[in-house]
């Protein structure tokens, strides 16, 4: 059984389709890259995974298991899917500590000692341990988007969504987030990335997935192949839109 | 001005004003309660409810206290129902405000953008939590300057009191000057008292405003 | 129904005579609103000012109307100028005296408000652009300005007319005293019409407010 199934996925607002007919199969340790111009769906793709778009057609599995947004296992479902966005989303009235152990201790009504422990454990991973009792405000972009990995990676979840997670950080603080993202991937972490940053796609990507008008043009096992010599036109031109 | 007689004025003055901060806490208190569980219900999409909570806030944000008061007061006892005076005034503001309240809450939970009920929701909490633990607290931090600007326009709503026969400070003295013709006396009183009343209160809501806008969050 | 009151609500002109109430304290809230509105813009302008006299004075002002209820100013001015300067002011021109003192306030306050949301890079554009501070004011910062403030004013109308319900303190026949009358004079043949007559002068009010503050916030939402 795959860790990810999606089958037939079909996603609409109103009479505009969104996603076409996805079929995609993620199995643990992939690093699955998804890449498009913008407005081709792959932010609503990653959203649909995670049920905070409901959908009109399909249906995605976690461990063979359909998680559905009205579904009365829904809670435990997401617990499966981690997801990081692009705006910083901290909750800015809790501070760093408490922003990652709200859902450990609320959701998983894990015990607190414990879930503190390796919630210090992971700040120290990504460099942040000092900064526990700091409030969000008082962070920079770069600092509040790598919490928010902790704050995904706390809830143990089985694949991490990362979503834009640098587009709207300054370009200095870019690097020290997506280095956290690499040594994740070293790791063995299950993840799929939507991203701009082409050459830390290249870098990271076991799978490719290029996306365009809601529907997956071009898919590689081979992410050092498909940048450089991608079989679609369409992936082609996309890909020269980056060089300059 | 005669000293003589503000000082024997002012123990009816003291009751008075005391009577008018009782009422009008008690009604602040109620507005309160009934402000959140408006904004809850709201929020909550609650069927049925929801519409009665939306139309009980659109007839009393859209009528007069006054107007409000005097059908609780003069009209209900005609259906059997009967009410004293101090009972009245408390419904009659808690209500009133009950409406202001859920608004300013109302506005609050809108203003906190989707993505927090996003993150919340994808860390697996359901409904509930995320209300509890992540929109409610924004929510009443950012609700602070409205419902200062509510307690103040409650507390001073209730100079229309003396219109259900509550002895508050408008009755007073309104009341000294039919006796005694006392007008200047009676007029600076009365506006020192509502001074003592409210400036403490504004100050008070200014200091908090400022707090919260500044030291909550870590700034 | 007979006991409740709509027979005496619809017997000879009693309705009329409620909507003749109804009128008179709407008389004096579009005189209100009317000063409000164009002696408040010139105040929100002035509030704007960065001379400290000018900025303490209006200072001390709003706090007053913050604060005041309208009804202590209500009777200050109604009472209080017959004792001091021995004029004898009807009470229909001390409620426009007091409204328009309490709406000028808040008129100036939103319109501050407004001139100050706009964000300082669109007068600095303006100024990038050639323009003279005149040409920013009227071509960049009032169209903006005035968009904003149209809901606002609106809802001004709205409170207004709620606020207006108070004059029947000071001795104006209003819908309210209306009411009263016709109660009173239906004592015997209708004891309980109070409960009708009052349920319709809450829902006259209602009907008068509620459509206008629609309007305000679907402005609002649609202008935002």
């Amino acid at each position: 059984m795959s860790l990810l199934e999606i089958r037939h996925l079909h996603k609409a607002y109103g009479d505009k389709t969104i996603l076409k007919d996805f079929d995609l199969t993620v199995e643990k340790g992939d690093v699955v890259v998804v890449i498009g111009p913008s407005g081709c769906g792959k932010s609503t793709f990653l959203r649909c995974i995670n049920a905070l778009e409901e959908i009109q057609g399909g249906e995605v599995l976690i461990d063979g298991e359909p998680i559905r947004r009205s579904a009365k296992n829904i809670s435990s479902m997401r617990q499966k899917v981690g997801m990081v966005f692009q705006s910083y989303d901290l909750f800015p009235h809790k501070t760093i500590l408490e922003n990652i152990l709200l859902a450990p201790l609320k959701v998983q009504k894990r015990n607190r000692s414990e879930a503190e422990a390796e919630a210090m454990e992971l700040l120290e991973r990504v460099g942040l341990a000092d900064r526990r009792d700091d409030f969000p405000r008082q962070l920079s972009g770069g600092q509040k988007q790598r919490v928010a990995i902790v704050r995904a990676l706390i809830m143990h979840p089985e694949i991490l969504l990362l979503d834009e997670i640098t587009a709207a950080l300054d370009p200095e603080m870019v690097r020290e987030v997506l280095d956290v993202v690499m040594s994740l991937a070293k790791a063995g972490s299950t993840m799929m990335i939507v991203t701009h940053e082409m050459a830390f796609a290249k870098a990271i990507a076991t799978r490719v997935l290029f996306l365009e008008k809601g529907e997956i043009v071009e898919e590689s096992c081979d992410a050092k192949a498909f940048f450089e010599h991608p079989k679609t036109k369409r992936a082609e031109r996309f890909l020269k839109s980056f060089e300059y | 001005m005669d000293w003589d007689v503000i000082l024997s004025y002012l123990p009816r003055y003291r009751e008075a004003l005391l009577l008018t901060l009782r009422i009008g806490w008690q009604g602040v208190a109620f507005s309160l309660l009934t402000g959140v569980l408006c904004a809850v219900v709201i929020y909550l999409r609650l069927p049925v409810l929801k519409t009665i909570v939306g139309g009980y806030i659109e007839l009393f944000r859209n009528t007069p206290l006054l107007v409000q008061l005097f059908f609780l007061y003069f009209a209900l006892p005609k259906i059997g129902i009967r009410i004293s005076p101090q009972v009245c005034g408390t419904l009659g503001l808690g209500l009133l405000g009950g409406a202001y309240m859920a608004e300013t809450f109302r506005s609050g939970l809108e203003s906190i953008a989707p993505i927090q009920t996003e993150s919340a929701e994808s860390l697996g909490m359901n409904r509930m939590q995320v209300f509890g633990y992540v929109l409610l607290p924004q929510a009443v931090s950012r609700s602070v300057p409205g419902v200062v600007a509510n307690v103040i326009f409650l507390l001073k709503e209730t100079s229309v009191f003396s219109t259900i026969s509550l002895m508050d400070l408008m009755f007073t003295a309104k009341d000294l000057i039919g006796m005694y013709a006392k007008t200047i006396e009676c007029l600076t009183m009365l506006v020192v008292f509502y001074l003592l009343m409210l400036l403490p209160v504004s100050l008070l809501g200014s200091l908090l405003e400022r707090r919260v806008r500044f030291a909550e969050f870590g700034d | 129904m007979q006991s409740l009151g709509i027979d005496v609500l619809f017997k000879g002109t009693n309705f009329l005579r409620l909507l003749g109430g109804l009128w008179v304290a709407l008389r004096i809230s579009l005189v209100s609103v009317s000063v409000s509105i164009l002696l408040g813009l010139a105040v929100g302008v002035l509030m704007t000012s960065k001379n400290p006299i000018i900025k303490a004075f209006f200072r001390v002002y709003l706090e007053i109307v913050r604060i005041m209820p309208q009804m202590v100013l209500l009777f200050v001015v109604f009472f209080g100028s017959t004792r001091v300067f021995g004029w004898n002011l009807a009470p229909e021109t001390s409620a426009v005296i007091v409204f328009s003192f309490w709406g000028v306030a808040e008129m100036g306050d939103l319109v501050r408000g407004a001139l100050i949301s706009i964000p300082r890079i669109q007068y600095e554009s303006a100024e990038a652009l050639g323009m003279t501070e005149n040409q920013t004011y009227l071509y960049i910062i009032l169209p903006q300005t005035i968009r904003r403030l149209i809901p606002l004013s609106i809802n001004l109308i709205t409170r207004m007319i709620k606020t207006t319900s108070l004059v029947i303190m000071i001795g104006i026949v209003e819908v309210l005293k209306v009411a009263q009358q016709i109660i009173e004079a239906n004592r015997r043949v209708s004891p309980n019409a109070a409960f009708g007559i009052f349920a319709v002068v809450f829902l006259l009010y209602f009907l008068l407010c509620w459509p206008i503050s629609k309007l305000a916030s679907y402005l609002e939402k649609r202008w935002a």
